[in-house]
């Protein structure tokens, strides 16, 4: 009775019918929560004692290398429950997760740099965090060259799936990177055991821009996911009624 | 509103972040949408050449 849910979660014409409805749903909430988000964090949030406004690139720096970090472990969970239950949603999510989550990679390491270059008076450095970020984009290039490299897209599934399990073990090397070794990267300030060191009024934009992101990515991904699904599903008689019902819609 | 825009000196470093960050979440709109509607068309496409050779 408990995996009812998880069957039903786990059948395509379900999860396309449910990510059709839901994706709008997202979407302008992320847009208000980053607007809102901006606002405290550009206008309202005092300048740092020690890094005055260029402090503010926390704002935009730190929601992507939270979603460069979240959306590997989304990927690397689906490609598991794929493999194991050999479920092609799971799968479609895992596939739709990659592009998102190189792109904000990418973007964390060029902000993270932007940031260096005033901070440490260099735009890289061999650091533990940024070097294990820089693989975490290895990673995911590794993942969708793979993917591209198979023709079958079950066998590439499959072996893309082994990767992404493999490679999850970065996800915490990255995040204790920076109290197990010494680093020029700062500590955690938000995302550690007990309170955060930040005051409320530098804090609170903070959260509001990792929480719009986060639902940002929700409704990116319920969009992508509908994509994989109607490839993966060649024949389905399903895809006939889903494509009839989201005809006249945002096609 | 310079004052603003001088971001106390760090304005080189600070707006190319914001800036990159803005044109790669309106990218991943548009690349997820734009995957959608392909992914859509070639489903109808198979459709109809379904229905075509019964």
């Amino acid at each position: 009775m408990a995996w009812v849910w998880f069957h039903r979660f786990g059948s395509p014409p379900h999860f396309y019918r449910l990510a059709t409805r839901l994706a709008p749903w997202f979407g302008w909430p992320a847009a208000a929560l980053c607007l809102a988000g901006l606002i405290g964090g550009l206008g309202l949030a005092p300048p740092d004692y020690q890094q005055g406004d260029g402090f503010r690139i926390i704002y935009v720096h730190a929601p992507v290398a939270w979603l460069s970090l979240m959306i590997y472990v989304v990927m690397a969970s689906s490609a598991a429950v794929g493999l194991i239950w050999r479920m092609t949603v799971a799968y479609a999510v895992a596939a739709s997760c990659a592009p998102i989550g190189a792109s904000f990679t990418a973007v964390a390491l060029a902000t993270g740099m932007l940031w260096g270059r005033p901070m440490w008076g260099t735009y890289w450095v061999w650091d533990p965090r940024l070097t294990s970020e820089l693989l975490l984009l290895f990673l995911y290039l590794g993942y969708m060259g793979l993917r591209n490299a198979i023709d079958d897209i079950g066998r590439a599934d499959r072996a893309s799936a082994v990767l992404a399990i493999v490679g999850v073990v970065n996800v915490p090397i990255i995040h204790y990177s920076v109290t197990w070794w010494n680093s020029l990267h700062q500590a955690p300030s938000v995302l550690k055991l007990g309170r955060p060191t930040m005051p409320a009024a530098m804090l609170i934009p903070l959260l509001l821009m990792l929480a719009g992101f986060t639902v940002y990515f929700v409704a990116l991904l319920l969009t992508r996911a509908r994509g994989e699904l109607l490839r993966r599903e060649r024949n389905a008689h399903w895809i006939a009624k889903a494509l009839g019902a989201t005809a006249t819609g945002e096609g | 509103m310079l004052k603003f825009m001088a971001m106390g000196g760090y304005a080189r470093y600070l707006w190319p972040c914001y800036a990159l960050t803005a044109a790669v979440v309106g990218l991943n709109i548009h690349w997820a949408r734009r995957s959608l509607r392909a992914a859509q068309a070639e489903a109808r496409r198979r459709l109809a050449g379904l229905k075509v050779a019964s």
